[in-house]
């Protein structure tokens, strides 16, 4: 009896219980064995790739070399293992050409295969500049650095100087290291936040080193005692100045005088603003002052009192001025943010006491802040020189404050009430109890209230 | 005439002369261990005040995450005498469980659960359990800081029971976090659930304690003991405790009010050295100290199934303690009683001074 076959249609004499012809089971089975064994190759392949590193899989001889090497020739191997230029697939020859593929020294060194070396300290900006200066290549790597590093330099003063013959100063490796070079968020590099100023200090803390450029060299010693340095190293904030959020990384310079207020107004932008529209700025040009470091200080700069405003022992204000309308000026400003002080004080402590005591004065001490937000004001509006400013910014913080104070001294009254009430209530209830107990006397001193 | 006639009609209706009979025959023992029998009479005294301040509370109180804490503070600054209310019903609450505990043990150590009473500790050591449930669904109702952070690991012990943990902790938090469905649920169970429950169970409770009258320890019994009239001289008695309770409730309400803290903020990090109420604490204490791992079953959930066995146990009593009369039995569950009692004041205290 004839069957079709399922898979290819055809008729046969017989055929197996599924209904499929040899020719078609052969191929089935064809197909199966093709796609294993594609799988098998690609898992392998993916397997063999993970396992053995892009580096092993070529031949580098400057490794090789060098890592036996001991001292000064060894270091650039052992350094490059760390370095970010490793990492993005680079090697020695993409910087230093040659042919790393050659075993023999010769070979790979030949200036046919472009060997350049190692740069002369004079070259090493733009040695670094022909890949960081190429905004077409730098995009391949990392599309968010810029590329104009190299041309910052060469405004700095240090590349100024190296322009001018000076081989001493600064360039590319002096900070960012030569071999072992780390990204800046890297908190190994010498340039992340927390190590910029220590690297700076590497020659500006030198005395030593600093004597032929006439500088001062304690800025580091200075910087490590500033509220600057507090908050970048005991509160780690990483968005805290450190050497080159004011003086520019690539073109590293000091400001000039009469630009320090658009440095420090990076950050403290309102206290630049009113600084740049007050009378102090024409004044201070005019003396060739340094704006704000005049009374802030610079790499030393600690965290600002009251008393430096007004005409105490700590002012900056009578280093000017004396029995002038500044003066007078210096004194009303003062009087208004240690009136808004003592108030706050004042609210501060009696709500403490009526917290202490069992009160609840989360409320007023809420509202409270509005006060601290008017001290804050009026201590930033002090940048305006402007009596009158710091006064309308004072005034509604004196009046929540009185505010407080009053929420203070309610609380204290209630608490009063409460404890005279439960007096009151208190002699009531026992008084309530020993009725009771009389009743009770009363009742069991007559015969039937206690059976046996 | 008008009074008497009035007494007839109701009587008519209701039988009240038949209950003022009832109480009239009622008698109370005397003997050296009387005053235990106050300490019902005290719970229920304040459990009243509870759900009188409770009501009070529910007429400012808003259960959600965003206004619960401003209405509670709302309540104590704003609200005439709101501060008065809210912290009675917070002191009340612990002085509740405290003369529940008293009144529990009390009743364990004179064997009172024995034949035929054993019904009447059943629906005790529930309504025990029922209290801590209130204890510990209203800690979390002024969604402060403290209350959240203890309703999550209260929340998270219940967590880690076999099967069954998972399923119960999304049911307790209304999800897989402490959040605003936590505190509407807990509100739900903290005036509807629990007081239903409560209602029922102690109406059990009280029924039975009428029926049975009040038990006589083991070595009164066959003695011809004094015996005071329950109305009005046991009566008036209670009455001196409960007006006394008043008194001391309002002088802490006054001297320490109940404090409020800060507001919950999920996203913050709990407070150093969280620390359950203080019923709870011996609890806490002990899965602090036991190992991660006994017998490679982990200690955490060895503990927590310990406690369910132990509250089983303690239900069961009357049970397993069928002949308290018998002195080795007697001896024995004495013993047992002691070791719970020490064992809770001891794990307490350390929890309190650690």
């Amino acid at each position: 009896m004839s069957s079709f076959c399922d898979q290819c249609g055809q008729i046969f004499a017989s055929l197996s219980k599924s209904r499929v012809c040899r020719r078609a089971t052969l191929r089935r089975f064809l197909t199966l064995a093709v796609v294993a064994c594609a799988i098998l190759i690609f898992v392998s392949i993916s397997f063999l790739s993970k396992i053995v590193p892009v580096s092993a899989q070529q031949k580098n001889s400057c490794i090789e070399c060098h890592s036996q090497l001991e001292g000064r020739l060894g270091d650039p191997a052992r350094l490059f293992e760390n370095d970010i230029h490793k990492a993005r697939g680079l090697s020695c020859n993409d910087c230093h050409g040659g042919d790393p593929t050659q075993d023999d020294k010769k070979g790979a060194k030949s200036a046919l295969h472009g060997y350049t070396g190692k740069p002369a300290k004079n070259l090493i900006p733009n040695f670094c500049g022909k890949c960081h200066s190429d905004a077409a290549l730098m995009k391949k790597f990392n599309p968010s650095l810029r590329v104009d590093q190299v041309q910052e330099y060469w405004t700095s003063v240090h590349g100024t100087k190296l322009r001018a013959g000076d081989t001493n100063v600064a360039t590319c490796v002096s900070c960012h290291d030569v071999h072992g070079i780390r990204a800046p968020g890297d908190p190994m590099s010498s340039v992340s936040p927390l190590n910029v100023a220590e690297t700076c200090a590497k020659c500006h803390g030198n005395a030593e080193y600093m004597k032929s450029y006439d500088i001062p060299h304690d800025q580091y010693d200075k910087y490590k005692l500033s509220v600057h340095a507090k908050a970048l190293y005991e509160k780690h904030d990483l968005s805290a100045p450190t050497c080159n959020d004011c003086h520019g990384n690539h073109g590293a310079a000091p400001p000039g005088l009469a630009s320090v207020a658009n440095v420090c107004g990076q950050c403290h932008a309102r206290q630049s603003t009113l600084f740049q529209a007050s009378p102090h700025k024409a004044a201070f040009d005019k003396m060739q002052i340094g704006e704000c470091i005049r009374c802030h200080s610079n790499h030393g700069i600690v965290a600002p009192t009251d008393q430096m405003l007004g005409v105490g022992a700590e002012s900056v204000c009578t280093s000017c001025h004396n029995n002038d309308k500044g003066y007078d000026g210096a004194v009303q400003m003062s009087g208004k943010i240690e009136n808004l002080q003592t108030s706050i004080h004042r609210a501060t402590e009696i709500l403490d006491r009526a917290e202490r005591a069992g009160m609840e004065v989360s409320r007023p001490k809420f509202e409270l802040r509005e006060a601290f937000d008017a001290l804050t004001q009026g201590r930033v509006l002090t940048h305006s020189a402007a009596p009158s400013e710091v006064e309308k910014a004072i005034e509604p913080g004196i009046a929540s404050a009185a505010k407080s104070y009053k929420a203070g001294e309610d609380a204290f009254s209630e608490l009063t009430f409460r404890r005279q009430g439960l007096a009151v209530s208190l002699v009531f209830i026992l008084f309530l109890a020993f009725l009771v107990y009389l009743k009770i006397r009363q009742i069991e001193s007559e015969p039937p209230g206690i059976e046996s | 005439m008008k009074t008497e006639s009035l007494m007839l009609w109701l009587d008519q209706r209701l039988g009240i002369n038949a209950l003022a009979e009832l109480a009239r025959k009622k008698e109370i023992p005397r003997h050296r261990h009387s005053v235990w029998y106050y300490f019902g009479g005290m719970t229920l005294f304040l459990f009243t005040v509870q759900v009188a301040t409770g009501i009070l509370l529910l007429l400012y109180y808003r259960p959600s995450a965003e206004t619960a804490f401003e209405s509670v503070q709302f309540i104590i600054t704003e609200v005439q005498f709101g501060w008065l209310i809210r912290s009675v019903h917070s002191w009340s609450a612990n002085l509740m469980i405290l003369a529940l505990f008293i009144h529990m043990f009390s009743v364990y150590f004179m064997s009172a659960y024995k034949p035929p009473r054993e019904i009447t500790w059943v629906t005790g050591v529930l309504l025990f359990f029922i209290c801590i449930g209130f204890g510990f669904s209203g800690y979390l109702l002024p969604w402060n800081k403290l209350a959240y952070f203890a309703t999550k690991v209260g929340t998270e012990i219940t967590g880690v029971i076999p099967i069954v943990g998972k399923p119960m902790l999304r049911f307790l938090r209304g999800g897989d976090e402490v959040t605003g469905a936590t505190l509407t649920r807990f509100f739900g169970f903290h005036v509807a659930v629990l007081p239903a429950t409560a209602t029922v169970l102690l109406g059990i409770h009280l029924l039975l304690v009428q029926m049975h009258g009040m038990s006589v320890p083991e070595k009164y019994s066959g003695t011809s003991l004094k015996k005071m009239k329950f109305f009005p001289n046991f009566f008036l008695r209670d009455l001196i405790g409960w007006i006394l309770a008043i008194g001391v409730l309002a002088a802490l309400a006054a001297m320490f009010p109940w404090e409020l803290g800060e507001k919950a903020d999920p996203f913050s990090p709990a407070p150093a050295g969280i620390k359950p109420e203080w019923y709870f604490l011996f609890m806490f204490q002990t899965l602090k100290y036991l190992p991660a791992k006994i017998l490679f079953i982990d200690g955490e959930i060895l503990g927590v199934l310990a406690f369910g066995l132990g509250g089983l146990v303690w239900v069961l009593v009357p049970f397993l303690n069928r002949y308290p009369g018998t002195p080795k039995r007697r001896k024995f569950f004495t013993v047992f009683g002691i070791l719970v009692v020490a064992f809770i004041v001891v794990m307490t205290l350390i929890g309190f001074v650690t």
